[in-house]
């Protein structure tokens, strides 16, 4: 009889199933794993050590290539957590406009993980129903910020801009006749907000054939239920946030228990989980899509009737507005500095969370005074959730660490940063 | 909610009184400072006292106190050579590699560590500062035995400021390179970092050598004097 032996294997860095740059090195006894050591790092970027060099406004473009499927989300901290060290507010328009987008954002979040999730598990399908709606997520921030991923969207004193009075429209092409033209534009005659309205009523039977395809799929309950399971102790332990703390059947949402912005005003359900496990965790972001769906709804009723500033009119923070700084010698001067030296804050140190797609992203930003942070942590919630990837996977089959990186929903842009 | 703050802030200073070195509320939120030998007592009791109940250790973070407030701007006056030569050559670990100015010799404790510790069922945060004592080996406790999710924040601390944390179980290098030297993170650190990397292809191989860009900034720090914000408050004190 041969003698068994544990034998360790290389998973990654170039693996699709490794949503990114993630080198795992496993070991294995035949197949079933005892020890998963993951190497991350490969996609590290140094963003906190260049932000301490760049004026506070800098950063923000970095922060939007954090997570890179949730990018306004990360603004929303940074920007937040400025905002709460100089002490000023942004308009209450602009913060509608802010959790509208956050939601939006969480929806294009949830949609690619849903597609990616289901692709590793071996749906091919669903990644397609899911990109065909994040096209028209990603058509919002093209029409609001001027591009489809990294918006740099939100500053601090509010939003780079209003809300615009029409969508992009298609162009008949080689490729699109006139009545596919027509088809494609319907819902963009009219302004954003009526886009985006169109789109909350349509969303919901979205999700209705995403759950036909999986939720009462046998493939796959067989591939996510009662895989990686964290009991609700060892996930407060663990660090764990968002959709994960929740999957494990606590009831934490920073929208609803420590509330930033206007989420207070808001009216919408938290999903829980109950056994902690991967199947759970995938009936929660289902859950919180339909969720996200009904607060943008609310948003959008609100922003229609509600007209007024979006950023705002402290020039010592945010910059006047062009035309009145080709006419004023004192928007000029405001203009001048801003754009040359940025601005100070006060000397300080504050820690702003926000419930980002992902769990809790919080910004802890330390000021000496000057015009750049003096430090910059980022708390990225994929970090502490691939850091328990060992005790979650040990004991599993090879096949369900894929389900189990799948359901924590992990991007190495956050994790690296 | 301000009520509520100060509550918590007796019940703190009840509970650890000579521990805490300072208490500062700020923002609504409160930082407590704890010296590196109290630090492991101080953090157990307030997980597992039932009051403070803190499960979640949800951040931790290094922190080089090297060049705190200090400026690099030292002229009075915009010079013809252009804007940015306003700012001192020699600040560190932006300008040069070679002639790294002397580290200040510093009084007090360089380097922090700060966690941020939260109440899920009491719905609180809170803020935990330990300096480190000796600035040549900054050396602290771990937290893993009462926090598992300490494990990786403590070894991403370790990687960029160099901080040992005692009693780690596995105290390694997180998300710089294999076989990587130095602590980035440091103040002292260059922005351009020391050395790249690059294809050669007579050795046929990745090899890394001195960086050959010039290392610049394009906008100096400027501390504090900010005369915007001062007239304003002197117009606000006037009217």
């Amino acid at each position: 009889m041969p003698e068994l032996r544990n034998y360790t294997m290389n998973f990654g860095p170039q693996h699709p199933a490794a949503h990114g740059v993630l080198r795992l090195v496993l070991e294995m006894e035949g197949e079933v794993v005892r020890h998963a050591d993951p190497h991350i790092g490969l996609l590290h970027r140094a963003t906190e050590k260049l932000a301490e060099s760049k004026p506070y406004n800098h950063s923000i473009g970095y922060m939007d290539r954090l997570d890179y499927v949730s990018m306004m989300c990360n603004e929303h901290a940074y920007v937040l957590a400025i905002e709460k060290l100089a002490e000023i507010q942004a308009p209450v328009r602009a913060q509608y406009i802010r959790v509208m987008f956050d939601e939006i954002t969480r929806i294009l979040n949830h949609l690619l993980w849903l597609g990616a999730h289901a692709l590793d598990i071996g749906a091919m399908t669903v990644f397609l129903y899911a990109f065909r709606e994040r096209e028209d997520l990603m058509d919002c921030y093209e029409a609001v910020s001027g591009t489809r991923m990294h918006a740099t969207y939100y500053r601090p004193g509010g939003v780079h801009r209003d809300l615009p009075d029409e969508m992009p429209k298609y162009v008949e092409s080689r490729w699109h006749n006139k009545k596919e033209v027509e088809n494609l534009n319907r819902a963009r005659t009219g302004s954003l907000l009526d886009f985006i309205e169109d789109f909350t009523h349509r969303f919901p039977s979205c999700v209705d054939e995403y759950e036909t395809l999986l939720t009462e799929n046998r493939i796959w309950k067989q591939r996510t239920v009662d895989i990686g399971i964290v009991s609700p102790e060892r996930a407060l332990q663990l660090g764990f946030t968002g959709p994960m703390l929740r999957g494990s059947g606590i009831e934490w949402d920073l929208r609803r228990k420590q509330p930033y912005e206007v989420y207070r005003h808001l009216d919408f359900q938290i999903p829980v989980g109950v056994n902690g496990d991967c199947y759970d965790r995938y009936l929660v972001r289902i859950e919180e899509m339909r969720q996200s769906n009904v607060i943008i709804r609310q948003c959008v009723d609100w922003l229609r009737t509600h007209p007024g500033p979006v950023m705002t009119d402290n020039h010592k923070i945010a910059p006047p507005e062009r035309e009145q700084m080709k006419m004023g010698m004192e928007e000029l001067i405001h203009h001048f500095k801003l754009f040359t030296e940025g601005y100070c804050l006060p000397q300080g140190e504050v820690y702003c969370a926000i419930e980002h797609p992902k769990g809790e992203l919080g910004i802890y930003l330390v000021s000496d005074g000057a015009n750049k942070p003096y430090r910059l942590k980022i708390r990225a919630p994929g970090f502490a959730h691939l850091a328990a990837l060992d005790e979650m996977s040990r004991g599993h089959m090879l096949a369900d660490v894929v389900a189990i990186i799948g359901s924590q929903d992990i991007v190495f842009g956050e994790i690296d940063r | 909610m301000e009520d509520r703050i100060r509550q918590f802030c007796t019940d703190l200073q009840r509970a650890f009184t000579s521990r805490l070195q300072a208490l500062d509320i700020g923002r609504g939120e409160i930082t407590l400072t704890v010296s590196a030998q109290d630090l492991t007592g101080v953090m157990s009791q307030l997980h597992d006292t039932s009051g403070f109940g803190f499960e979640q250790l949800v951040d931790l973070s290094g922190i080089d106190y090297l060049e705190f407030g200090v400026g690099e701007w030292n002229t009075e006056s915009a010079t013809s050579s252009g804007f940015s030569r306003g700012a001192q050559k020699a600040s560190f670990g932006r300008f040069t590699f070679e002639d790294i100015p002397p580290a200040r010799a510093l009084e007090e404790p360089r380097f922090a560590v700060v966690y941020h510790l939260l109440s899920v069922s009491g719905n609180q945060r809170l803020r935990i500062k330990a300096f480190c004592e000796d600035n040549t080996l900054p050396m602290l406790p771990s937290m893993c035995d009462i926090w598992s999710s300490a494990n990786w924040y403590e070894r991403e601390a370790f990687d960029l400021y160099g901080i040992i944390f005692e009693g780690h179980p596995d105290l390694r290098r997180l998300l710089t390179d294999y076989g990587f030297t130095g602590y980035p993170f440091r103040k002292d650190f260059p922005l351009v970092g020391h050395v790249e990397v690059r294809y050669d292809p007579q050795q046929k191989r990745v090899i890394y050598q001195p960086v050959s860009i010039e290392p610049r900034i394009s906008v100096p720090k400027v501390i504090r004097d900010d005369y915007r914000f001062e007239s304003a408050e002197q117009e606000e004190d006037d009217a």
